[in-house]
């Protein structure tokens, strides 16, 4: 069945967007990509350092794999925007996975900075997917200015507590015109699962494959979930109903 | 003169250009972006850019994250 991811004007044909951090090494990262099928994946931009810590950009290009410069760790609109300039500029891409977070407890989205940062760079002419708090009229917003997603959280970073606020996402999916991508939060396939029935079209998650005890396999699983959420969204599932209704005919 | 770079100050030669700021730190080949002063200097004009006395450079390249 062809069912394209498109963002701005791009298709994939995975709907799992993948991050880098938390692999314990480049090669268990490298085998827990490969069994996730992802073809879009986030880096991180730091400070070059003696040490030398690089290799995953090598290593997303033999892949084949699209790279997603965020800008973690930034906690203002000015920062996220140079970081994000930088980006452009040492990767050569003009997307960018916008992040400004009020606080390392929460790592929650400040969202007055956030909306400043993603119409600035809009107008410098990114594609800007923001990772957003699940607040249906922040994400309009986010969508009014030129956003080419919006990204809202499940639960916090890292936690794996999963989609915390079902409604909200499906306030947000329903009414969207740009691809939604439940981002932040994951902890298992259910999860990733459940984003899809709601209504998301794709998942974006590092933690939980990449701290799982096994993250070859669960990628392979976040793999699997997303494609299994997406055909049932697309069948439809039956109403839930209160009482039982026989699925064999009467004696 | 001095200049930070990466957070270190560092003693620089006067006249010494932000591309060769970029060859003391290590960076690699590709994938690297500078900001001079908070402003990011396109690769383009490393070698003509000078970083001057208290100049504030920030060398950056992908890492694993996110």
């Amino acid at each position: 069945m062809d069912d394209p991811l498109i963002i701005a004007g791009r298709e994939f044909r995975s709907r799992l967007i993948t991050g880098t951090g938390g692999a314990a090494n480049l090669s268990v990262l490298e085998r827990a990509l490969v069994a996730s099928g992802t073809e879009l994946t986030t880096v991180a931009m730091r400070r070059v350092d003696a040490a030398g810590q690089t290799g995953v950009l090598e290593l997303l290009r033999r892949l084949g794999i699209e790279v997603l410069p965020n800008t973690a760790g930034c906690r203002t609109s000015a920062e996220a925007v140079l970081t994000a300039q930088l980006a452009r500029e040492a990767l050569e891409t003009n997307w960018v996975k916008l992040e400004v977070v009020h606080d390392e407890e929460t790592l929650l989205p400040d969202p007055v900075e956030l909306l400043d940062a993603a119409e600035r760079l809009v107008n410098d002419g990114f594609v800007v997917l923001p990772y957003t708090n699940d607040d249906p009229v922040l994400a309009r917003k986010l969508e009014d200015i030129g956003c080419a997603t919006v990204m809202p959280l499940g639960s916090p970073i890292g936690t794996g507590l999963g989609i915390r606020n079902p409604h909200n996402i499906e306030l947000i999916t329903s009414r969207a015109s740009v691809p939604v991508v439940l981002d932040a939060g994951i902890g298992t396939a259910s999860d990733a699962a459940l984003a899809m029935e709601l209504g998301c079209s794709a998942v974006l998650l590092a933690t939980a494959v990449t701290r799982a005890q096994d993250p070859e396999r669960m990628g392979a699983a976040m793999r699997c979930a997303v494609e299994g959420g997406r055909l049932a969204r697309l069948a439809g599932r039956i109403p839930q109903r209160f009482w039982a209704q026989a699925s064999s005919p009467g004696l | 003169m001095r200049a930070q770079v990466n957070g270190t100050s560092r003693d620089l030669a006067e006249g010494t250009s932000v591309a060769a700021v970029v060859t003391l730190v290590g960076a690699p080949e590709k994938g690297v972006a500078v900001a001079l002063d908070g402003a990011v200097v396109p690769k383009a004009l490393w070698g003509s850019t000078i970083v001057p006395d208290g100049g504030v450079v920030e060398v950056l390249t992908a890492v694993q994250g996110g």
